[in-house]
């Protein structure tokens, strides 16, 4: 029989404080991702990839300055990869684990379990956005640094309103299913949804998809502020995105 | 000006009443056309650890996640600590072990560990904790990658670790082993012994006999029994059971005629004898001789109270549950 001494479990409940759970929650979901090998193959690997492709392949149609317009489309898959796809298929098995289920019955409050998984989605971006831009450099991208604050706020512009619909996607249906359509959808986007490619047709430029990549490139190539169209398109996507999750995004 | 003190004092010492643990009335769950709980009510007093034992679908599990939170009820009021189920007051205050799961599925048992220990303002020590419940072997392991029983150690570690006043296991021991169960055991005696209180769910008898305080039994979303172990296994003088195991097929009619009015002699399973009724030393004598006069040998010979087996069978019938 194991004994324990008298007092060990003696309560003394209360709540950590914000900063470290908000710390240690962000830290746990970066590094879960970064650990994730899929994860790599789909934010990191298939985008340098892809970046150096179309920056040399000269077979691809892309307007010039040919690499620049290339980091653009490019940045935008990144985003679209880890906080759409990435975070939808995550969350998808995070919940047939009982994770959610878990931590909402600890003393994290609700609103520090959504910006924990923002804060972690920001890390990884802003790894990749990092990584991509050094691989671009070297292949001759020229920035115009005007167009920094520009490219931040799209960033986490485009973070928040793909994290938005991967939660949509990620919350409310069975895990394999998640990993089915998340990875479609992706690739579909990523051909005809105006990312790897401008398409002349209307609607596409209402997708998130075709706004972020454009409002990148405006800002990217140009080094000036985007259009209000594209940003209106991101933030409409993200705020419908976000108030229908919040009714369908189911613990387990 | 030190008068007021023995006032205040005083009036922490007088406190009436202290407030249940746990103080469910009425409680109603419907899914669908299905009534999980149908009017339960119980009550659990501070410091004690209450068992909600039944069969496979009574319910048990729908009324302890409403009152963790993870679901609303119909009907009826809940109350854990005074307060409302799930609300940021009351989760600080309480340690959750769900049935199954509870772990990102790349995590580290360490991590997920320092995880929920930061949600915590006073945590126990996690790399201590990893260590009583015998998980320091695999805290690299992926969550996914632990056995089931691992699982639901480092489930019942993060349950523990904010030093709750109050723990609610759902079926704590399902796929441990035995020693694991027994450590289990142990860990919750020791909560209680501290002051904290435990409710747990459980389908085994001897879990609830071994650590339960109270233990209420429920059945198809009612409860339908309600004591402490003792309570509920106490027997009227005519209430005993003489068991005896010999070669199967024995005639119990003739055994029955050679026993006083009033016993009853029945084959429980293939070669188990048992004699209910008011069992004397005439009795006893009578069962062997009987059985040497029959060739055999009486074996195993016991004569006990009904267990909490027997009272759980007789309440909730011994057909199985789908």
């Amino acid at each position: 029989m194991k004994t324990f001494a008298p007092g060990t479990f003696k309560p003394a409940p209360g709540r950590g404080s914000l900063a470290r759970m908000l710390f240690v929650h962000a830290r746990t979901e970066a590094t879960l991702t970064l650990r994730n090998g899929e994860q790599i193959l789909l934010t990191v690997i298939i985008p340098l990839a892809l970046l150096i492709a179309l920056s040399v392949m000269s077979v691809i149609p892309m307007p010039e300055p040919r690499v620049g317009s290339a980091t653009a489309r490019i940045f935008a898959l990144a985003i679209i990869s880890s906080a759409f796809t990435g975070q939808a298929i995550a969350l998808g098995f995070d919940r047939r684990y009982g994770v959610l289920k878990r931590l909402s019955a600890s003393a994290l409050p609700r609103w520090l379990l959504v910006a924990g998984r923002v804060c972690g989605a920001l890390v990884v971006v802003a790894l990749q956005i990092a990584m991509l831009a050094v691989t671009a450099l070297l292949l001759g991208w020229r920035f115009p640094l005007a167009g920094l604050p520009w490219v931040v706020l799209l960033i986490v512009l485009g973070t928040l309103t793909f994290g938005a619909l991967g939660v949509l996607l990620g919350g409310a249906l069975r895990a394999d299913i998640v990993l089915a359509l998340a990875n479609i959808i992706w690739f579909v986007l990523l051909m005809v949804g105006g990312v790897a490619l401008s398409v002349p047709v209307g609607f596409v430029h209402l997708l998130p998809s075709a706004a972020l990549a454009q409002a990148l490139e405006t800002a990217v190539v140009h080094g000036t502020a985007p259009g209000v169209g594209p940003v209106a398109v991101l933030v409409a996507w993200g705020v419908v995105a976000g108030a229908v999750a919040t009714r369908t995004t189911r613990l387990t | 000006m030190r008068f007021s003190r023995p006032d205040r004092l005083g009036c922490v010492l007088v406190s009436p009443n202290p407030q249940p643990a746990v103080e469910v009335s009425g409680l109603v769950k419907r899914y669908g056309s299905k009534t999980a709980v149908d009017g339960l009510d119980l009550v659990q007093h501070p410091g004690t650890v209450l068992a909600l034992l039944g069969p496979n679908g009574a319910g048990k599990t729908t009324t302890v996640e409403i009152c963790e939170g993870f679901r609303s009820a119909d009907d009826g009021s809940v109350r854990v600590l005074g307060l409302e189920p799930g609300s940021e007051a009351l989760r600080p205050r309480i340690g959750v072990m769900p049935q199954g799961g509870g772990g990102y599925p790349g995590i580290r048992a360490e991590e997920m560990l320092n995880l929920v220990a930061a949600c915590a303002a006073h945590p126990l020590d996690p790399k201590w904790l990893i260590e009583v419940l015998g998980l320091s072997g695999a805290v690299r392991t992926p969550y996914k990658r632990l056995s089931g029983g691992q699982q639901q150690r480092l489930s019942l570690a993060c349950a523990l670790i904010g030093r709750p006043e109050l723990v609610f296991l759902d079926e704590p021991t399902a796929g441990m082993d035995p020693q694991a169960r027994h450590l289990v055991w142990d860990l919750v005696n020791a909560l209680k012994d501290d002051g904290v209180s435990v409710l747990l769910t459980t389908h085994l008898m001897d879990e609830a006999e071994a650590l339960a305080d109270d233990v209420v039994i429920i059945d198809e979303g009612r409860v339908v029994a309600h004591g402490s172990p003792a309570e509920l296994t106490a027997n009227r003088p005519d209430d005993q059971q003489l068991r005896f195991r010999a070669r199967p097929g024995l005639d119990t009619s003739l055994l029955s005629a050679a026993l006083p009015e009033g016993l009853k002699v029945r084959e429980a399973t293939r070669g188990a004898y048992v004699v209910e009724g008011l069992i004397d030393p005439q009795v006893v004598s009578t069962v062997t001789s009987w059985c040497a006069q029959q060739g055999v040998l009486a074996e195993e010979l016991t004569v006990a109270k009904r267990s909490l087996e027997d009272v759980f069978l007789e309440l909730t019938g011994r057909e199985l549950r789908s």
